[in-house]
């Protein structure tokens, strides 16, 4: 989900990439095609892990300890476009909202909602970075642009509702086991309590998120908007 | 934050004198040579919507005389909170722009943006001061509902904890003292929202600081009293440094001139590191609170300590390209914050 929400930065980060091509940019423009191009691979390869395992246990419990090493190594790779997400906020909070469920999935990983966010990512992934691939190469089909602008209506509710029940569920585990939490006494002086940050990440959905669903919705009618009146005039 | 970065960022320079306003009704022309009067054309950004027609402007006027006019007729809009502009696309006019020397024909046009209500440095620099005094105190006399109820207005038995008390309440008081006192603050503003964004840093920092070393389980640092003595000299050393740089500054030119001049090393041994550094007032800054950090051995500290460090970098960057772009003969030893590492 918060990789999927800096969607838009990673938009500037292309063109930037795309209009660095008149100069020394060729590097760059290489760089981004691999990045890309493996990050594709990286999240096709967990969408077929997900149906081979559902396919052979049957069910949708454990599912999650298949694809849990190639979800957390790509989840995390992401964090490359940090850089980016930096000029976006909003994106980047997104992206520390991803990485602390992720990591705290210990007790959850059974859960329903675990499959809804990981489902909900990996289609949002997948066409995402093939959506960046093809602009960089300057051959983007239509199919893969409009299915970037659209699909996210479902897959963005989608998966901050995984993300929020996951959290939720987890919250006993964290309370109860202090994970990550750190107490005083100690001789640095420092506290951190997981369970609480937890909270706060939960709440702070309530202004992220709108903003960056109406975002999607407004660049999705300037994006998709434009190629509806050339047909027209044709 | 402080006075050498709004110098850098700043467009605005010092208020020019005011030119009353030419009425229609000119004097007789007696001067022999004809003076060509302009015509101003005031244009919305966004709506492209003519907002004034000004004629016989006279060619000498500044951009801030302008803004004078235009804010004749539209009050709400004072010159502070105009934004003038010859493109839609370019940079914001400065106010000291003469109009006959701007690349636009007898009728110019020019278009204008709101910045928004608008306060005074010495406003903000006040309100971020006076939030963390007062805050750091409230922890240091635990006051109710911080801590447990049991500790309510107890003292620490640690004496560092007095003694960062004293050290955090001096910084300040020394900084409202300055911001009052000594900064000269060239004529600027900003807009109103970052009082909020500043203040919010500064007054949860403090808090966050504050909450750990006045906790009832502080832990005092692991070198005991050396450890200390090291941190409290560091930081009473940087605290004269930083204020004789801000003396020196001051020094430098006198109240309203609009005339930059390189800062040099004088008399006082504390400003000799002008050799090496060209904005060391951050300098002894990020010394100050490395001394604080080590004499609190406190993480909350340390991560203040390095956000304040980046901030002022780019800061410092920014008046070192400055000062190069200004003065051909800027001596080259110096680094901007780091005497020659950074």
């Amino acid at each position: 989900m918060s990789a999927a929400a800096q969607g838009t930065s990673k938009a500037g980060h292309g063109d930037v990439a795309s209009r660095k091509k008149k100069g020394p940019g060729a590097l760059a423009t290489a760089y981004l095609v691999i990045y890309n191009v493996v990050m594709t691979a990286g999240w096709l390869v967990i969408a077929v892990g997900l149906v081979r395992a559902y396919l052979a246990r049957g069910s949708y419990h454990g599912l999650y300890y298949s694809i849990e090493k190639p979800l957390k190594f790509f989840q995390t790779g992401a964090l490359l476009e940090v850089r980016e997400a930096l000029r976006l906020r909003r994106c980047c909070l997104f992206r520390v909202q991803g990485m602390t469920f992720l990591w705290s999935l210990v007790s959850v990983q059974s859960e329903d909602s675990v499959l809804l966010f990981v489902t909900a990512w990996t289609v949002t992934e997948i066409i995402r970075y093939s959506f960046y691939t093809f602009s960089l190469l300057n051959h983007l089909p239509y199919l893969i642009k409009w299915a970037r602008y659209t699909f996210f209506i479902v897959l963005y509710p989608m998966g901050v509702s995984g993300e929020l029940l996951t959290i939720y569920a987890a919250l006993p585990y964290v309370q109860k086991t202090g994970l990550y939490s750190v107490t005083l006494p100690n001789k640095y002086n420092f506290s951190f309590d997981y369970y609480a940050f937890l909270i706060l990440v939960m709440i702070s959905y309530i202004p992220l998120f709108p903003q960056l669903y109406f975002h999607m919705i407004r660049q999705r009618k300037k994006v998709l908007g434009h190629t509806e009146d050339y047909s027209k005039v044709e | 934050m402080d006075i050498l970065a709004l110098e850098a960022k700043s467009q605005n320079g010092a208020e020019s004198e005011k030119k009353s306003t030419p009425k229609p009704k000119a004097k007789p022309p007696k001067k022999a040579k004809r003076i060509v009067y302009f015509e101003v054309e005031i244009v919305d950004l966004k709506t492209k919507e003519k907002l004034l027609l000004l004629d016989k402007v006279e060619p000498t006027a500044t951009v801030l005389d302008i803004k004078a006019l235009f804010h004749k007729s539209y009050p709400k809009w004072y010159p502070a909170r105009q934004s003038l502009r010859l493109d839609p696309k370019g940079k914001s006019l400065r106010d000291e722009e003469i109009l006959q020397t701007l690349p636009v024909g007898t009728t110019a046009s020019f278009y204008f943006s709101d910045l928004g209500p608008q306060l005074t440095w010495g406003t903000v620099f006040l309100s971020e001061c006076v939030g963390p005094l007062i805050l750091y105190l409230m922890f240091y006399f635990r006051l109710p509902f911080i801590y447990s109820p049991k500790y309510d207005f107890t003292t620490s038995k640690h004496w560092v904890v007095h003694l960062a008390c004293m050290c955090h309440s001096f910084h300040y008081m020394k900084r409202i003292l300055e911001t009052l006192f000594v900064h000269r603050i060239s004529h600027g503003t900003m807009p109103l929202r970052n009082i909020f964004k500043n203040c919010g840093y500064y007054w949860c920092s403090a808090a966050w600081m504050a909450y750990y070393i006045n906790h009832p389980l502080y832990t005092p640092p692991y070198y005991g009293q050396q450890q200390i003595n090291t941190g409290l000299y560091i930081f009473l050393f940087c605290q004269v440094g930083n204020f004789s740089i801000h003396i020196a500054l001051r020094n430098l030119k006198s109240q309203g001139s609009k005339v930059k001049k390189i800062p040099y090393p004088t008399k006082n041994p504390f400003t000799w590191i002008f050799w090496l550094v060209s904005c060391p007032n951050y300098t002894y800054e990020l010394g100050s609170w490395i001394g604080f950090t080590v004499m609190t051995q406190c993480v909350p500290v340390a991560f203040f300590t390095l956000v304040a460090f980046v901030q002022m970098t780019v800061w410092a960057k920014g008046k070192h390209r400055s000062y190069l772009k200004e003065f051909r003969d800027y001596p080259t030893l110096r680094s901007s914050i780091l005497p020659f590492i950074l």
